[in-house]
């Protein structure tokens, strides 16, 4: 309701304002042929800018700070010595109460005198205030809006400024993905400086064992947090899913780029890429459904304990989805390496596979393993399948077939979202997300360098 | 004959033998590496066959569902209730409200499963030996409240006989869809040996039948009723957090790419800002969870399990994407264009709004529609703020706790009764993947329309 009468508000001020300066533009040009500098709707614009910048700043600071006066009101609406008997957690039940009391949904159980009175207050007390902010927008939006129109003349460069203001909003925006990495890093940081307060970081990142342990009693029993465990099941199934994706993509990405006839290419291609369109959510119930099942049917028949949840099946199933990533990425690459290095190839008589053995991949090689690299950091990122195959068994062993635990699956199993994040159970999984950003990042920056670094060569 | 031969022919049939046997032999290596490359491909192709042939197999079954045609008699000797009150001359709004809402609990009160167990036996052929907690598992658990529903909606329905359509319980639906094995004996099957029977002979008779599981579409999640679990909260959560995405994500991201591309000096912070983003694009979506539980649920105190909070972690996510693709489109604009457009005296900013952003349009949309695709399947952050929590309403604001389709289909494919929640797994796959896929067809579509008109 509040919000919908200061969007409305700000509505009528944006057009009137616009309609203001707009109009007397046309005046301008109209009544004495002197030639104006700016367009009239840029005068229009002028004009609401003006307008709506003030308004927005008066309502923006009752945001901010509305919540802090209207809680001392409400304090001081409480009789002196209940509020000196209250303590911290009592006083702020109260004031909810009173909160809602004014709202009109009413409370649980006996309403005392003084909140009745304390809520009867409140409401009338935001009802002014409200009607005062609203009037002060509208005033100083109008205000604003008869200063701006003032100021026009047809020597205003109303579209300079303008221009201006569009130029701070656009650089405003692409702060955003400055902020967002400010954010992320910050937040992983804090919050896992936090975590090793209360675990050693040598303990951490060289520890062997994982076993958080859930007592909530606090003190000395924290449990453990190795996290060489997770790394090394995160290694596994990267590796896996690497000895699947890497032959088939890059050999589908050769049989694309050298060999197919291009009506062929044309269908083989997005339908490859259908795959990298797929939720990893999928992909994780396949593995679970019916890759795991079979394999440990398949482990039976040849004599191998293939467990049906295990790295292996997590890494194949990975394997399958990285697989038009590794393929689209390569074909790029193959695609840039100068036509005049294989006709030479040809030209000596070489047969197209040589060619492509001995001229084109070595000369593709730094950009197909930026490439690879890429690859290997979204494995090692990925999180569904390997919460849904991978068994959750964060147990330090090299055995494929066994069930593991990666980094992401620890992250996803300590922060569930409902726990507070107090003690090191749940701030491990910032932790935990601080390596997986720093390695993913290393991956990324060192292969972005050599996949640019290939494309220079070239050019 | 030969030794008449110089040793110089001699020499050369002998290359000629060795260029044969070399060339048979760098053929056969050439077609292996052909054949090796068509191998990859068909593997590539078989596992995208694979997939699809296996969700649909496991998924199809799911969309029918087993309803009980039941004759229910609303028997006074059971519902023991007074008349629902009429308002009296002069009766206060509040009043009448109190009252009706008093008749509604004792409505609640009653022992609306022996109605149901009246007419279960009614239906069940004379003679056979059944107790009533056997005949109550054939109903799925919600019944009594859609009996209950349909007499308070028509109390005159008391003392009355109606057809009504009930949805049969899970386990017997795994009975009869034969998800669970027949052949196991009596302790590992679900449903007691009567009424497996009965089960058999309902569907023989025609009490049970199958029809369209309208159900997954227009109910919530339920835990007590498995059957009647469906997939429309999880729906109007993910419509939620798109709609967030599309609102800010597209303004923010074009308004960045064309700042960087038109209007930035070349500086080395712009530099760090392209890295940035590039990186940003590269960053696992479970950070953005991390991200998302750290600032704006432990710091920002933004509602827990909320589509706002789901939809500003994937408008993050999804920024970057839009970004790079529209400096992409922005880049392939012609200068002939901008020239042109300079020359007649426009200002930059007129340049770039009036003219080149018009161009990019159709990549724009592409670009956007494949972001959003992307958004609706990631399902790892979402688990981290919260949203896997059990909801069972539809959202009706954004700040209202809620879960998304992918986060459903985790959910579901956790549950205990797995014969059952398989192939619903699988039919709520089936419906995300539609929704992407006609996200995808959309785009493509516009895109070959909007590039024939420009």
């Amino acid at each position: 309701m509040n919000s919908l009468v200061i969007a409305g508000l700000l509505l009528v001020l944006l057009g009137l304002a616009y309609q203001s300066g707009w109009s007397r533009s046309r005046g301008l040009s109209t009544a004495n042929g002197v030639k104006v500098h700016s367009r009239p709707q840029y005068h229009g614009s002028y004009v609401a800018i003006w307008t709506l910048v003030p308004a927005l700043i008066i309502i923006a600071l009752w945001a901010w700070l509305g919540d802090g006066i209207t809680h001392n009101f409400i304090v001081s609406q409480i009789p002196v010595e209940t509020v000196q008997s209250l303590d911290q957690v009592g006083l702020n039940a109260t004031i909810a109460r009173i909160r809602s009391l004014a709202t009109g949904y009413g409370v649980a159980g006996e309403i005392l005198p003084y909140e009745q009175t304390a809520g009867d207050a409140l409401r009338s007390f935001q009802f002014i205030t409200f009607l005062i902010v609203v009037v002060a927008a509208a005033v100083a939006g109008i205000v604003a809006l008869l200063y701006a129109r003032g100021r026009i003349t047809a020597r205003l460069r109303a579209r300079n400024a303008v221009e201006r203001v569009i130029n701070i909003a656009l650089l405003a925006c692409s702060a955003v993905a400055i902020l967002t990495t400010v954010g992320i890093v910050a937040s992983l940081v804090s919050e896992a400086y936090k975590f090793f307060t209360f675990i050693h970081p040598l303990d951490f990142f060289f520890g062997t064992v994982w076993n958080p342990s859930f007592s909530s009693t606090g003190g000395a029993a924290h449990g453990q947090y190795g996290l060489l465990p997770l790394l090394v099941g995160t290694l596994m199934i990267t590796l896996i899913a690497m000895l699947v994706a890497v032959p088939v993509g890059l050999m589908a990405a050769i049989y694309l780029s050298q060999y197919a006839h291009h009506s062929f290419r044309a269908v083989a291609k997005p339908i490859i890429e259908i795959l990298a369109g797929i939720p990893t959510i999928v992909f994780g119930f396949f593995a679970l459904v019916t890759v795991g099942p079979f394999l440990r049917d398949f482990g039976s028949l040849v004599g191998l304990d293939i467990k049906a949840t295990s790295a292996l099946t997590a890494g194949i199933v990975m394997g399958i989805m990285i697989i038009p990533f590794v393929s689209s990425l390569s074909d790029d690459i193959l695609n840039q390496v100068p036509r005049t290095l294989r006709d030479g190839a040809y030209g000596l008589g070489a047969t197209k596979s040589e060619t492509i053995r001995n001229v084109l991949l070595p000369a593709a090689l730094p950009g197909i393993v930026g490439a690879f690299l890429l690859a290997v950091s979204r494995a090692v990122g990925e999180t569904m399948i390997v919460v849904l195959a991978a068994g959750n068994s964060p147990v330090l062993r090299g055995n494929p077939f066994e069930p593991v635990a990666t980094i992401t699956v620890s992250i996803v199993n300590q922060l569930t979202g409902d726990s507070d994040f107090a003690g090191p159970q749940s701030l491990v999984a910032f932790a935990l997300g601080l390596t997986l950003f720093v390695i993913t990042l290393c991956l990324n920056v060192f292969a972005l360098y050599i996949v640019r670094r290939f494309r220079e060569q070239y050019e | 004959m030969t030794d008449m031969l110089s040793t110089g022919q001699q020499a050369s049939i002998d290359r000629t033998r060795l260029i044969r046997a070399g060339l048979r032999k760098r053929h056969l290596s050439e077609n292996i590496f052909k054949g090796l490359g068509l191998a990859a491909i068909i593997l590539a192709l078989g596992f995208v066959a694979l997939l699809f042939v296996d969700i649909v197999r496991k998924g199809v079954p799911a969309f029918t569902q087993s309803n009980l045609h039941l004759a229910i008699t609303y028997d006074p000797a059971i519902l023991k209730i007074d008349p629902p009150p009429v308002r009296a001359a002069g009766q206060s709004d509040a009043d009448f409200q109190a009252a009706n809402l008093k008749w509604q609990r004792d409505l609640a009160m009653l022992n609306w499963n022996k109605v149901i167990e009246a007419s279960l036996r009614a239906a069940a052929p004379a003679g056979l030996e059944i107790d009533a907690k056997a005949l109550l598992s054939i109903a799925e658990t919600d019944a009594r409240h859609v009996v209950r529903e349909m007499f308070v909606a028509n109390p005159s329905l008391l003392g009355q006989t109606v057809e009504v359509e009930l949805l049969a319980s899970a386990n017997a639906v795994n009975w009869i869809r034969g998800n669970i094995d027949r052949s196991l004996g009596d302790a590992q099957q679900q449903l007691s040996a009567s009424a497996r029977t009965l089960i058999d002979e309902f569907v023989a008779n025609g009490t049970i039948t199958n029809g369209f599981a309208w159900s997954i579409f227009t109910n919530v999640d339920s835990r007590s009723a498995p059957a009647s679990a469906g997939l429309l909260g999880a729906f109007v959560g993910t419509l939620w957090m798109m709609l967030i995405v599309i609102v800010l994500a597209v303004p923010i991201g074009v308004a960045s790419a064309i700042y960087l591309e038109e209007f930035a000096p070349k500086s080395r912070i712009t530099d760090f800002i392209e890295v940035n983003i590039n990186n940003l694009a590269a960053v696992p979506s479970i950070v953005f969870g991390l991200l998302g539980a750290a600032a704006f649920i432990n710091y920002m105190h933004l509602p827990i399990s909320a589509p706002i909070v789901g939809g500003l972690v994937l408008t993050l996510m999804t920024l970057p994407t839009i970004i790079i693709a529209t400096r992409g489109a922005l880049l392939g604009v012609s200068p002939a264009l901008r020239q042109a457009a300079l020359g007649m005296g426009a200002s930059k900013t007129q340049m770039v709004f009036h003219h080149v952003l018009p161009v990019t349009f159709p990549s724009i949309l592409t670009a956007t529609i494949l972001g959003v695709a992307h958004a609706l399947g990631e399902t790892a952050p979402l688990l981290l703020i919260g949203m896997k929590a059990f909801v069972a309403a539809v959202p009706a604001t954004p700040l209202d706790q809620a879960t998304a389709l992918p986060v459903q289909i985790y959910l579901w494919q956790g549950n205990e009764n797995r014969n059952f929640f398989e192939p619903r797994t699988a039919a709520a796959i089936m419906v995300l993947l539609l929704v992407m896929i006609c996200l995808n067809g959309v785009a493509i579509y516009l895109r070959s329309r909007l590039e024939k008109r420009a």
